[in-house]
């Protein structure tokens, strides 16, 4: 069998990292999935990019500012109506540790 | 009711200010028409019959007392389900947003209100965009309306199902890799991806936001054109917007492509392209030869790395955008909170986000991981660099670049979606555009065993007018618009 | 164990509080007070389809303090996207900048000087960059402890500068004086008001013995950094000491108990995967620029203590007191401007008010004194109308009434008693009282300072000490040629 580019115990790890839970089944089956994707993406290999800078906006916009200048903020009614959780006017988050 | 089916922006404008037919009556007819066929189309997400009759009742006042109509007044319109509206749901198709309703309107939105635009509802889509068959969307697929058992193509598949079912008469679509042109093509609509910059991006709920934009689809390249002249323009929230004379885009619809010089890439006919594909696409290309344009054959060698280019910049942004959904201020939030913050919040993720957004997301987190990020994103934007030069040489010489679409006919729902990366080979032909920030149409230019196939026009940034007239030209030529699908 | 070698860098985020508005969008930056997420807009609270706006001034008072603090401007500068998850982000990742990857921040290699024990110092500023603040979390009790999490995002945006240091500081007390330094040149600047709760917070990196780095993060104020860092020295020593080691991590400095504590957060927490932000441009920071905010620059605290010292001849010393805080320096100059007595104004303001406002914790701007009622307070002792003694009671009732000292005065009766014929009764009245004193005070000059040691306390201080000397002396000449005692 070819050896995994990305094994299961590396699909926990970006899991972690990404913070999304897997199930076993899907841990097994993302880290096949990825296995391939990753191959086609190693295409990208193939090109010299030696002396090619990188492209990090298509447009040539510099210098897009606003003044400082105050507008209303949305009233609060607005800002809790869509909260999952909260108490009192704060909004409700698990604990930290 | 043969009111509905036909009619054009262009002539519901018309008759609705000659008061040859209200707005209320068009719009009746236009959820008549919805009620009888969404059950085996399912475009929409939303339906918002009661609003839009409502919105339809007063322009019907504004004829009647005189006043100033807008440039699209009465004329149904359809959203895809990535842009916000507010106070309506807008959901991504995705379990996470299933219920989560706006604070604002998207910049779009807000201008075709001004223009008296009814929107009708909200369509169906890949969930956060992730896809090319609206068949990630958590609340079922869209079925394409020239074959039922068939994908409208995606990711904005709703709305180009529901026009080719003459459910609507505009939509909104979103193109990051494709996704208006390919349901366009699916479909045998026109939709246009603006060049990058050209549309306001605020509102538009991210997936990868330094390839996508906002655009227009309908059923001829006029109505296109119409809603792309309202809707693109400087808007100061976004701050990718660029500031450009407003233009009229209907005033560039000219019959005629006497000597427009047309490229023709080899990478867009590789080896993964069909037969019927090849052969109604070259019939195209010889078509506006025919017409008074000129073709040639060239290469853009650096397209053959834009396919893994565009996903690995496509899933790295969209790792970051999506970090937000959280469930705390807005969003899916499982009831149980008993563990720590990132325990609880990998658990709602995973509930709360389809296996395709699941993918992506991980897989952009690893391309942006320490270790990785030189090898892959960074490598991606130097690639990103070669293909736009690529397109700057060809449109030296051409006026605009032509290929298909999609380099397959629409297949059947169900067909590929347990193996992602064929499903990602389906962009082949649209993602190059996203990376070169270009602009692109798609048009019909034919049919195979009925099934529809699409043609794109590609030109040089902010040349949205030379692709228009090409398309127009190519459209008032051949009868694919006049062709409708086997729908009740 | 001797005092090992510390090495401390820190890592300071400023608000710029004289913005009006957030870094990114219009949401008022005035947050102090006002209810939990009633500042905040689709922008600021991480709202899907919402994009970020640059704030123009945001970026000419970070090039400002840039200038001040000596540092290269780029020319060039991006915004990158820092990812990470916490509840009081929006987004679950800030917009800030990053000196790597192809990120360029707002400035680097910079410096500044301070002063301690006697000594000039430099501390160097490895980078400055601007970055939005996140929101703030309530904890019910202390954050390892509270079973869940309260979030107000009203905060979420506001402008943040971050200023680096090398790890040129040798102890807690230079990373406190640091901090002060700091805090009175961005006030010159006018970008800043430290008064302002939570407006300077700082984590720090720390070393012992060129040992690992721990980082300690949470502290909200140059005298919570003095605390953070000493009790980190010493549990690093304790440890040290018992022959374990120091683990390499982050902790979290919890003002209530005084102590840092493990957030046993992953080490995976530091892959912040860095790229630039898409939704913003780059920012090409111009000669035409830089030249237009050195013009406005406003004058620098090195500056202004050469021209104290030069133009208002105060010491050295004195000066750099008054400076390394704005409001104290600008207050100083309001006086002379009413009075023209430097020396004077300063030797007060540095004695007692600066004393009083220590002792009491506050501020200048807490209190009610103006420099008006400094000034009229000082010209009552010189014409005579109250004693230094006696301003020095005054004094604190300024500072804590607004009363007018005049107002004081008349009030509690303290004019100065300059009348002969008082002082004479008085003086007889002491005479009575100490005859012993009295006779010692014929050939002992000790006694005399005794004798008007009780005249003032016959006069609760009130006596003119000089006059009262005079009448002494003049008492006693008289008794001498009397030949006797009375």
């Amino acid at each position: 069998m070819k050896k995994r580019r990305i094994s299961k115990k590396e699909v926990e790890h970006i899991a972690w990292l990404a913070r999304i839970e897997l199930s076993e089944e899907e841990k097994d089956l993302f880290s096949k999935q990825f296995d391939d994707i990753l191959r086609f993406f190693e295409k990208i290999d193939e090109v010299d990019t030696e002396r090619v800078p990188p492209t990090y906006h298509v447009l040539d916009l510099v210098n897009v500012y606003r003044e400082d200048e105050v507008s209303p903020s949305l009233p609060i009614e607005e800002t809790l109506k869509s909260a999952p959780k909260r108490e009192r006017r704060f909004l409700k988050a698990p604990r930290i540790v | 009711m043969s009111k509905t089916r036909g009619l054009t922006a262009k002539e519901i404008v018309r008759d609705i200010r000659s008061k040859e037919m209200s707005a209320e009556e068009r719009v009746a007819s236009i959820f008549e028409r919805i009620h009888k066929v969404e059950d085996e189309v399912h475009a929409f997400v939303t339906l918002l019959e009661d609003e839009a009759l409502e919105k339809a009742r007063e322009i019907d006042e504004k004829v009647l007392k005189g006043k100033t109509l807008g440039k699209l007044a009465g004329v149904p319109i359809a959203v895809k389900d990535v842009i916000c509206t507010k106070g309506i749901r807008t959901t991504c198709s995705s379990h996470m947003l299933e219920s989560f309703i706006p604070p604002y309107d998207a910049t779009v939105i807000e201008r075709i209100k001004r223009e008296d635009a009814v929107i009708i509802g909200k369509t169906n889509m890949d969930e956060f965009a992730m896809g090319s068959t609206t068949e990630t969307s958590y609340f079922g697929p869209t079925h394409n309306p020239w074959d039922l058992s068939r994908v409208p193509g995606g990711s904005s598949g709703g709305s180009g199902a529901a026009i080719a079912a003459d459910e609507t008469v505009l939509a909104f679509g979103s193109d990051t890799g494709g996704s208006i042109r390919c349901p366009a093509s699916y479909c045998s609509t026109v939709g246009i991806k603006p060049t990058y910059g050209l549309v306001s991006r605020f509102g538009l709920i991210a997936y990868a936001n330094s390839l996508e934009q906002i655009g227009p689809m309908a059923k001829n390249v006029y109505d296109c054109a119409l809603l792309l002249s309202l809707i693109a323009g400087y808007d100061f929230r976004d701050s990718t917007s660029v500031r450009m004379p407003l233009r009229d885009y209907t005033s560039s619809l000219k019959n005629n492509v006497e000597g427009f010089k047309i490229g023709v890439p080899k990478e867009f006919f590789g080896e993964g392209t069909s037969e019927a594909v090849r052969k109604l696409v070259w019939k195209a290309i010889h078509k506006l030869q025919e017409l008074g344009g000129t073709y040639e054959e060239t290469s853009l060698p650096s397209l053959e790395y834009a396919l893994p280019t565009y996903y690995i910049i496509a899933m790295s942004e969209a790792s970051s955008n999506l970090a937000r959904y959280d469930g705390l201020r807005y969003g899916y939030r499982i009831d149980r909170d008993e563990a720590d913050w990132s325990t609880v919040y990998s658990k709602n993720r995973r509930i709360g986000f389809g296996a395709e957004v699941r993918r992506r997301v991980i897989l952009g987190t690893y391309a942006l991981s320490a270790g990785y990020y030189n090898k892959y994103y960074l490598k991606a934007l130097k690639i990103r660099t070669l293909i736009r030069r690529d397109f700057e040489a060809a449109f030296q010489k051409f006026d605009v670049v032509v290929g298909p679409t999609m380099p397959i006919p629409p297949f059947k729902i169900g067909e590929k979606i347990e193996d992602p990366l064929a499903l990602y080979m389906c962009d082949i032909d649209t993602v190059p555009v996203n990376l070169a920030g270009l602009p692109a149409i798609s048009i019909p230019c034919g049919f195979t065993e009925g099934l529809p196939i699409g043609m794109q026009i590609m030109a040089p940034p902010f040349h949205e007018d030379v692709m228009l007239r090409v398309a127009y030209t190519f459209e008032r030529n051949t009868s694919c618009k006049d062709r409708k699908p086997p729908l009740k | 164990m001797a005092m090992p070698k510390v090495k401390i860098g820190l890592e300071i985020h400023c608000q710029l509080t004289s913005l009006k508005s957030k870094l990114f969008c219009r949401c008022s930056s005035d947050y102090r007070g006002k209810d939990p997420n009633s500042l905040v807009c689709p922008v600021c609270f991480g709202v899907p389809g919402a994009l970020p706006v640059l704030n123009r001034r945001a970026v000419e008072c970070a090039v400002m303090t840039a200038l001040a603090l000596n540092a290269k401007i780029s020319d060039r500068m991006f915004f990158f996207r820092k990812n990470y998850y916490y509840p009081d982000m929006p987004k679950n990742f800030q917009i800030s900048q990053y000196d790597r990857a192809g990120g360029v921040p707002l400035a680097v290699d910079g410096y500044l000087h301070m002063e301690v024990d006697g000594k000039q110092k430099k501390i160097r500023i490895s980078r400055v960059h601007l970055e939005e603040d996140p929101g703030r979390l309530i904890h019910l009790g202390p954050i390892d402890q509270s079973p869940y999490t309260l979030v107000d995002y009203n905060r979420a945006g506001i402008t943040l500068l971050e200023i680096v240091t090398e790890p040129d500081l040798d102890s807690p007390k230079e990373a406190r004086i640091l901090l002060q330094r700091l805090r009175s040149m961005l006030e010159h600047l006018e970008v800043f008001d430290g008064s302002l709760e939570g407006a300077m917070r700082c984590d720090a990196n720390i070393s012992l013995a060129g040992g690992t780095r721990v980082e300690v993060k949470n502290i909200s104020s140059f005298k919570e950094v003095e605390r953070a860092l000493t009790f980190e020295i010493i549990r690093q020593k304790d440890l040290l000491e018992k022959g374990l080691a120091v683990e390499r991590e982050t902790r979290h400095w919890d003002e209530t108990r005084r102590i840092t504590i493990t957030l046993r957060t992953k080490e995976e927490e530091h892959d912040y995967r860095y790229f630039p932000e898409p939704d913003l441009v780059p920012i090409v920071i111009t000669e035409d620029l830089i030249r237009e905010v050195k013009a406005r620059m406003p004058e620098l605290p090195e500056a202004r203590m050469q021209r104290f010292t030069a133009t208002y001849g105060l010491p050295r010393y004195d000066s750099g007191v008054l400076v390394g805080d704005k409001a104290l320096a600008d207050f100083f100059e309001r006086c002379v401007k009413l009075y023209n007595k430097p020396k004077e104004i300063s030797n007060w303001m540095m004695s007692d008010l600066l004393r009083y406002l220590h002792e009491n914790d506050l501020e200048l701007s807490e209190s009610k004194i103006t420099p008006e009622h400094l000034v009229e307070m000082i010209k009552l002792i010189d014409e005579g109308v109250i004693s230094g003694k006696i301003a020095k009671q005054v004094l604190p009732e300024i500072v804590v009434t607004g009363r007018r000292p005049w107002q004081i005065v008349e009030l509690k009766g303290l004019m100065k008693i300059a009348s002969r014929e008082v002082l004479e009764k008085t003086v007889d009245k002491v005479f009575s009282k100490n005859p012993k004193a009295v006779e010692d005070a014929l050939i002992d000059e000790k006694a005399v300072h005794f004798l008007v040691g009780q005249v003032m306390k016959e006069t609760k201080g009130k006596a003119d000490p000089e006059l009262a000397n005079q009448v002494i002396r003049e008492r006693l000449q008289s008794i001498k040629q009397k030949g006797s005692p009375r």
